[in-house]
């Protein structure tokens, strides 16, 4: 489905990235894992990925930080020649209620959630735009579209970078590189693991389909959306959600 | 000099699919030769590669024609 084609995914390290990343690399895609911190865990991913007879790469970089990912793009570039597939999946919660959120909380929310979209498009783009083709698949989250107390940083970001996949979609349509979003809901992954079980009935009430959702509910939706199957969608944002939010 | 016109030339050529003999000095990309905005961006990415330089952004908004894209490109490598 995606064989000779160059993905990087960033924050790729572990749940919803790794998830992707694994996915794509089965669908025959050359993998470039970023990570922010935990290097073991991405060679790990590296390994997981090779074993299925793909490239794969780690490569460490801040994904807010403008010159480190330019440098990223260039070695993805080096290492596997092009680059069709960019996931912006780096993501950090600084949950707080918003009375005592502090300042800094929100503004490191922002810089790696939504700044580092803007960096990461602005900075594949122009290797999108030689090739004359590209897909950028951004991972919002349900909650940028209903919200939810105690994140008005995380809220704040995810609804923001909605947005900028509408623009980013608009600019680049006519370069033939398609922007589109996924909006989980509450998927299974370290984060949800630390709900007590109240927390969980609570979760479950809301949510139509009755369960969790799993990082691979995710990662099969970005491989469409990376595919030549969706050649026809842009600017979309698609909730994986269990049908929480209509 | 001509030879980095011709250079140009090619490019612009290539990349908004027009007419060579419309590629003139004087040619504005936005009226002459039918740019839109990305087009500018693309162009001038394009030359940044073809002579292997770096054109920063307050500089590439002064572009407006094949003049002054040629003239600027000279005025870096003289």
């Amino acid at each position: 489905m995606l064989n000779g084609k160059s993905a990087l995914v960033t924050g790729a390290s572990r749940g919803i990235g790794r998830s992707i990343a694994l996915e794509l690399a089965r669908q025959g895609a050359n993998v470039a894992v970023n990570y922010a911190g935990s290097e073991a865990k991405a060679q790990a991913v590296v390994e997981e990925i090779e074993q299925l007879g793909v490239k794969a790469m780690k490569i460490q970089a801040d994904v807010s930080n403008e010159d480190s990912v330019k440098e990223m793009i260039k070695s993805v570039v080096n290492e596997f020649g092009s680059l069709d597939i960019l996931v912006n999946n780096a993501g950090i919660t600084r949950d707080n209620l918003l009375m005592r959120m502090k300042e800094e909380e929100f503004d490191q929310v922002i810089n790696t959630n939504l700044k580092g979209v803007f960096v990461c498009t602005k900075s594949v783009t122009r290797q999108m735009m030689k090739q004359k083709s590209g897909r950028i698949i951004n991972v919002a989250s349900i909650v940028g579209v209903s919200g939810n107390p105690g994140q008005a940083n995380y809220v704040a970001a995810k609804a923001g970078v909605i947005g900028l996949t509408k623009t980013t979609a608009k600019e680049l349509a006519s370069r033939n590189i398609l922007v589109n979003a996924v909006a989980p809901g509450f998927i299974s992954t370290d984060m949800t693991d630390e709900l007590t079980d109240e927390q969980r009935e609570g979760m479950l009430g809301m949510i139509p389909l009755a369960k969790l959702g799993t990082p691979e509910d995710v990662a099969k939706v970005v491989r469409f959306l990376a595919s030549d199957d969706a050649n026809y969608i842009t600017g979309q944002t698609i909730h994986i959600d269990g049908g929480m939010v209509m | 000099m001509a030879d980095v016109f011709d250079r140009v030339k090619e490019i612009i050529v290539d990349k908004l699919d027009v007419e060579e003999s419309k590629v003139t000095m004087e040619a504005s990309f936005k009226d002459d030769l039918e740019a839109d905005s990305l087009d500018v961006v693309e162009l001038v990415m394009e030359l940044e590669d073809e002579f292997d330089m770096e054109i920063a952004d307050e500089e590439a908004e002064k572009i407006n024609t094949v003049g002054d894209a040629v003239n600027y490109i000279n005025s870096l490598q003289s």
